[in-house]
Parts: C-alpha cells; sequence; structure tokens
C-alpha cells in the first residue's frame, strides 16, 4: 500500500469515527484541550498501525486506541485520576441511605430538572466506571466489542456496567441532597 | 436462578444482551423478588438517564483538519505524483504534456507558493470528499460573520452575493499553513466555491494570482489587510467573476 493510499482508506474508514473518538477522550480526561490532544495523538497512532488494521470494526478498533492513548496521557500528567479508590462499603452504605422512599435514586431522575447532575456524577465516577459506561449507553457500543476496547473479560464488563450504574445513582442523589440542603 | 446469579445478569438483562434462555429466566425470578425489581429499576433509570440525557461531545470543527494536516504523506508531501490515480484522466494526461513541455519546471523544488496552492486545493477537495464543507450552514451573512468570533483571531468579512449568482451557503474553520482560517463556502450552479481568507502576511498585500491545480482552479487577491483564495471547479472565468463581485462588494463602503 503506497502512502497515499494508505492515507486515502485511513481518511475514508477512520477519520468518520472522529465524533466518538472525540466523545471518549473528552469523557475520560473531563476536559476540552487534553481531549482534542489525545485524539490528535490517537490518531496518528491509528494511522500507524493502520497497516495491520483488517477493517471489520473501524469504530471499535479506533476506540480502543483513543483509551489506550488516553491511559497513558493520564499516567503521564494526572496519575490521581487512575487510583480513584472505590470503596465498596461506602458506596453500598450511600445507596442504603439514598434508597429511602422519599429520596430514591430512580424517582430523582425521573424528573427533568434534576438531570442537570447527571453529567456532574458521571464525571466523578472512578475512570474505569465511567469508561464502560460511555462506551456502553453513548457510544452503543455491545458488551462484546466493549471487552475488546477495554481489554477485559465480558464478565467484567457486566460487573463494572453494574457498579457503575448503581454508583451514579447514587452520586446523583448525593449531589441533589447536598444542593437542597445549601438552600 | 437465585439472587445472586439475577444480580450479577441484570446489567445486561437491561441492555438486551442475554440470550432467550437466560432471558425468560431472570423474568420469572423478577416476577417473584422484589429486591431484584428493585435492583433493576436502578439499573434502567441508570441506563436510559445516560443514554436520553449525558452530553455526547461532538468533535469540534477544527479537529479533523488539524488531524489530516498532521498526517504523514499528506499535505507534506511532493504535489505531483499523489493526484494522478484518482483525479481523472484528463488531469494526467496533461500533467504528462507538461512534463514533456517543461522538464526543468517540474525539477525545481516547490515553492512556498505552490505549497500553499497544493493545500488549498487538498482542503477544497476534502472538504467535499468529508461531506463537510460547512460548520455553520446558513445563507444569512449576519449568521454566518458572528460565528468566527471567538474562533478566529479576525473577522473575515461576509458577503451573500445570491443576487449575482454565487448564493452563501455557509463557512467553517479550516487551516491553512499552519493557521486557522475562515473558509466561507459558496455555490455557482452544482458546483461549491471555497474562499479562505485570512489576514495578509505582515498585512502587505500580495500580488494577484490565478492558476489551475489538479483540474480545479485557484485566484487569490488581497484588499484591505485580507488575502483571499477563492477555488472550484467552475471555469476559470466564472472564478475571475467572482472574484470581481466579491471585490467589488467588499469595496463597497
Amino acid at each position: 500500500m503506497t502512502d497515499e493510499t494508505k492515507t486515502r482508506r485511513f481518511e475514508a474508514m477512520v477519520l468518520p469515527h472522529l465524533d466518538a473518538a472525540y466523545n471518549l477522550a473528552r469523557w475520560l480526561t473531563r476536559n476540552d484541550r487534553d481531549a482534542e490532544d489525545v485524539v490528535q495523538e490517537a490518531f496518528l497512532r491509528a494511522f500507524k498501525f493502520f497497516g495491520g488494521f483488517r477493517g471489520e470494526n473501524g469504530r471499535a478498533w479506533l476506540l480502543g486506541i483513543v483509551r489506550n492513548t488516553c491511559y497513558s496521557w493520564l499516567r503521564q500528567n494526572r496519575k490521581q485520576d487512575l487510583n480513584t479508590p472505590f470503596d465498596e462499603e461506602a458506596h453500598s452504605l450511600e445507596l442504603q441511605r439514598q434508597s429511602q422512599p422519599d429520596n430514591n435514586p430512580e424517582s430523582i431522575l425521573a424528573r427533568d430538572d434534576d438531570l442537570r447532575f447527571l453529567n456532574q456524577a458521571l464525571e466523578k465516577l472512578p475512570l474505569e466506571f465511567r469508561e464502560v459506561i460511555v462506551l456502553r449507553d453513548l457510544e452503543d457500543l455491545s458488551y462484546k466489542e466493549i471487552a475488546e476496547v477495554s481489554a477485559i473479560p465480558l464478565g467484567t464488563v457486566m460487573s463494572r456496567l453494574s457498579r457503575g450504574r448503581r454508583l451514579l445513582l447514587a452520586c446523583v442523589g448525593q449531589m441533589k441532597q447536598e444542593s437542597c440542603d445549601g438552600l | 436462578m437465585d439472587c445472586k446469579e439475577a444480580q450479577e445478569l441484570l446489567p445486561a438483562h437491561v441492555d438486551r444482551e442475554l440470550g432467550v434462555r437466560e432471558s425468560v429466566e431472570i423474568d420469572k425470578h423478577l416476577l417473584s423478588c422484589f429486591a431484584c425489581q428493585a435492583e433493576y429499576a436502578k439499573q434502567q433509570a441508570a441506563q436510559a438517564a445516560v443514554k436520553r440525557r449525558a452530553t455526547y461531545y461532538a468533535a469540534p470543527g477544527h479537529l479533523g483538519s488539524r488531524i489530516r494536516l498532521a498526517l504523514p504523506s499528506d499535505v507534506a508531501s511532493p504535489p505531483a505524483p499523489r493526484t494522478w490515480n484518482w483525479y481523472n484522466v484528463g488531469a494526467a494526461l496533461l500533467s504528462v504534456v507538461a512534463i514533456t513541455v517543461s522538464i526543468g519546471l517540474y525539477r525545481t523544488l516547490p515553492t512556498a507558493g505552490d505549497r500553499l496552492a497544493d493545500e488549498i486545493v487538498a482542503e477544497h477537495v476534502r472538504s467535499l470528499m468529508l461531506n463537510h464543507a460547512t460548520d455553520v450552514l446558513s445563507s444569512d451573512r449576519h449568521t454566518v460573520k458572528p460565528w468566527f468570533a471567538g474562533k478566529l483571531d479576525f473577522s473575515p468579512p461576509v458577503y451573500d452575493l445570491a443576487t449575482a449568482g454565487f448564493p452563501l451557503v455557509g463557512g467553517r474553520l479550516d487551516y491553512l499553513e499552519h493557521r486557522p482560517v475562515a473558509a466561507l463556502v459558496y455555490r455557482f450552479h452544482q458546483h461549491l466555491i471555497n474562499l479562505f481568507v485570512a489576514p495578509a502576511p505582515g498585512g502587505k498585500a500580495v500580488p494577484a494570482q490565478s492558476l489551475s491545480r489538479q483540474g480545479y482552479h485557484l485566484v487569490s487577491w488581497s484588499h484591505a489587510g485580507m488575502v483571499y483564495w477563492a477555488v472550484s471547479d467552475v471555469e476559470p472565468a466564472e472564478l475571475d467573476r467572482f472574484r470581481e463581485i466579491l471585490l467589488a462588494r467588499t469595496k463597497l463602503p
């Protein structure tokens, strides 16, 4: 493949997934500028490895590279993002507290005006949970594709989604509570 | 199926990723287990909320251009060879004729002006290929002009020339010579004209130019501290007319 046909094939098969790449990078880095840098870096990496790509699923293939580029970027620039401890006990206590009938998470999220907390809560989730939720609910990837992109077993995709979603609801509930307390 | 098993499979049930047998079993379990029903409702609420309401961040318009410019063997490669196998045969033949007529011309390295012309044609072709001619789609100059505010460190003059046969289609951000420029898109019959606008280097006027590349025509001129490049596949005479009309319009008070 000459450089030129390579560039052209790349532009036709990989560049159309630019929005998906940016959305993932934006959620993982939580910042516009960093997301742009990471995405550009990821596309250059993708171009380098493009010769080895057999062309089944350009989107998942690219998202895998974006995800890995994000992780190396975070390792270099924001180590603390990678090591957010996941406190299972506090998490379940929080869930119990939120499950009081007058303040349960489902009914909180059912009200439109309370959804302003949703983006904030999703940003607060530890990286590994945020990642699978974005891949599943925003990028619409199948469990099998997520397993490939994130390099984890299918069972882990499932458990991370499950815990991530519970944590998200708890977080929204807590934010709502705090904003009410502050009034 | 017990609660432990059911809870493990619940997210997949919400996402419809389970097989028929497992789905039926989990539904059976849910009918008789309130704890799992509550958990199912939670999973579903969170999934639906993110799907419907969380922000999907689309890439900013200039990021695509930035990446394309950074790809190897693209803009940086020598201009002539890369066009032969995909532009029309006529253009290739013309090049062959040009080579036989003047080999010396091809021996010289491309000048900065040549590279710029190639870059402009490449941007024009890409804007058509990627179906991404405009970031702001409007024939109203009062919509297009303010759209550039905050995105550029200059304000490009924007005019709709519909009465002269060149309606304004919209605008987008683009990159030329490693700096952001305004790209305005006009239509002439079925052809699109890309008009790139940027401040003149050092504020100095540059001589008007007219040239052809790979079947595309390019005219450039400067006026009031701005440089303009118009590129399209319309006839050179029409592109000249476009320049005349626009120039006349920009000179109006």
